[in-house]
């Protein structure tokens, strides 16, 4: 059986009828948005199912997850996300990041103890006139918080540690 | 300024409203290339306009339509929002706020080029933006200006968002299409280009978002009305990102052939208190560095004249750097952006990322540089140049052989 077509038979159905009908393979990145949506990450099991749908050997299939950055199979339900590259950093950024990991009491890409999200370091997403700037990967979402302070960007990350820690999705 | 062309927002509140944009004027050049235009018209009239792609390449708009052959069927339109180069952010700031001109454009694109079907390709981190562009898509089937038969014209569009997913490399126009594909974002080999073998090995227009968002007041206003803008080789306005060290960071919508000093000085606020302006970087972190002096601040930002200057006006994103700046350590972060984007299908890329970014990070930290780590780095820099398939490793070594060339002071050792 396939479970993500079980668990979400329309909108599999629409992802697939955006795309000519013999262009199936084109749905895989869609479908891995969809895989991804409520756990944060794509099991070894969605990939073998989105390669049923579309055609695609699983390798392929983790080929896209293994190419594109915002695919994961496996990590915290949240990622912070912060902007370091060189408009950014122009602005502050790096010290933004290193403040913010103190204040945290975490490094860099290591996710904090209860398991509930991780910072990282990205490169460039738009907001280079917002800068210090991060986004929130999570829940099937992505968003942006720009013109942080270190104290704003820690309220955000209290907040996002409250709703993994009650269980609490959208 | 006196009205804006594109970031028409600004000056009409709840523009994303598509009664608001159709009450301003939006989808009057819409109905009236459907209703009273052949596709060669409009071609022509775009052509005429001397409109030039925004995304970096500044390449003919109307001519890239025309290579089109019109024996091989379907053909595809696709947007390019992929928006990635660090520095820009104008066409998100089209997206966010002016959607309904943005979708009118990519309408009369496909229209020109008879597509059914065409797709915009947004960065996936524009996840909202996404959203939103799907609901104006919807409200626009709803309003009957997507779809089936057209103001009764016979002529069908649909119109699908596909999000990519975090790579800097789908902003080039044949990875993009491989992504779209369900692909590794690779560039593929040219020739065939994207005009006879794209999407789905059929013939496909790639337009940039803020291309396409010239078209509307282009064809309501005419070529004529666009030419009297900006320069003669560089016709019509240009959204400038400005970022960096200056006051006021931002986008600026401007004639092409603004000066430098315009744009840093009077509308960012110059450098920021007791600093001195130093280079400048004016297509992102892909540029040729420009070394500050008044013969650059008074250079008209137009395609030529920045070429003239040897670097690139590109999509127009311009990062000042100021005397704080120590250029070693912007290299490392330029250096390192490449080699975190290269897709890895071509060697010297690939290599040559590699291997500069270890270069760069030594030459970064004081006291770590080997003897000959400097003249090294600008030798591997040179044995990438003009040996991808993509412009990405090229890019990659842009600031690296400008900033050494003019300022060797702070690469000599000591």
């Amino acid at each position: 059986m396939n479970a993500l077509l079980e668990r979400y038979p329309d909108e599999v159905k629409a992802i697939l009828a955006r795309y000519p009908q013999e262009q199936k393979r084109s749905a895989v990145m869609p479908l891995l948005y969809l895989a991804q949506r409520e756990r944060g990450v794509i099991t070894v099991k969605d990939m073998a199912e989105i390669g049923e749908l579309t055609g695609m050997e699983i390798t392929e299939v983790g080929s896209i997850v293994g190419f594109y950055t915002l695919y994961h199979d496996s990590g915290p339900r949240f990622r912070v996300q912060v902007c370091t590259d060189l408009p950014c950093a122009l602005r502050g950024a790096d010290e933004f990041l290193k403040r913010l990991c103190e204040n945290i009491g975490v490094r860099v890409g290591e996710p904090t103890a209860d398991g509930s999200l991780v910072i990282e370091e990205v490169t460039c997403l738009a907001g280079c006139h917002h800068a210090p700037m991060f986004q929130v990967q999570g829940d099937g979402e992505i968003t942006y918080h720009e013109d942080q302070t270190v104290e704003s960007a820690t309220e955000t990350i209290a907040e996002l540690r409250r709703r993994a820690a009650g269980g609490e999705h959208e | 300024m006196s009205e804006y062309v594109l970031l028409r927002h600004r000056q009409i509140p709840n523009l994303n409203r598509l009664e608001v944009y159709q009450a301003n004027g939006g989808f009057a050049a819409f109905r009236k290339v459907l209703t009273e235009m052949q596709p060669a018209d409009v071609l022509n009239e775009v052509k005429t306009s001397g409109l030039r792609g925004r995304g970096g390449a500044g390449f003919p708009t109307g001519m890239k339509w025309s290579f089109l052959p019109n024996t091989l069927w379907p053909h595809y339109v696709v947007a390019n929002g992929d928006e990635s180069e660090p520095g820009t952010f104008k066409d998100r700031e089209i997206l966010e706020n002016n959607p309904f001109q943005f979708l009118e454009g990519l309408m009369i694109a496909s229209y020109a080029v008879q597509a059914n079907l065409s797709f915009v390709y947004l960065r996936g981190e524009f996840w909202q933006i996404g959203k939103q562009l799907e609901r104006c898509i919807a409200t626009l089937e709803r309003a009957g200006l997507l779809g089936e038969n057209i103001l009764g014209t016979g002529y069908s569009l649909r119109l699908v968002v596909h999000m990519g997913a975090g790579a800097y490399i789908c902003g080039e126009e044949t990875a993009l299409l491989e992504s779209i594909e369900g692909k590794l974002g690779q560039p593929r080999l040219r020739p065939p280009f994207p005009a006879v073998a794209g999407l789905y090995n059929r013939p496909t227009v790639i337009n940039n978002v803020e291309t396409l968002t010239n078209l509307p007041p282009i064809l309501a206003n005419g070529a004529g009305w666009y030419r009297s803008l900006g320069t003669e080789k560089s016709p019509g306005v240009k959204i400038f990102s400005l970022s960096g060290c200056v006051r006021r960071p931002g986008n600026y919508e401007l004639p092409l052939g603004s000066t430098f000093r315009h744009l840093i000085e009077e509308l960012g606020g110059g450098a920021l208190e007791g600093r001195r302006l130093k280079a400048i970087m004016p297509a992102g972190a892909s540029s040729s560095l420009l070394r500050v002096d008044d013969r650059v601040l008074d250079t008209p930002m137009d395609y030529e004249s920045v070429a003239a200057l040897g670097s690139q006006l590109g999509s127009a994103s311009v990062i000042v750097l100021d005397d704080s700046v120590d250029l070693k350590w912007l290299l490392n972060k330029t250096v390192h952006f490449f080699k975190h984007e290269s897709c890895g299908k071509c060697t010297p890329c690939r290599e040559g990322t590699y291997w500069m970014s270890h270069l760069t990070e030594r030459l970064a930290l004081p006291g770590e540089a080997h003897p000959g780590d400097a003249e090294l780095l600008l030798a591997v820099a040179r044995q990438m140049q003009g040996k991808c398939l993509c412009a990405l490793g090229e890019f990659s070594t842009m600031a690296v052989t400008t900033a050494m060339q003019l300022f060797p002071e702070e690469f000599a050792e000591r």
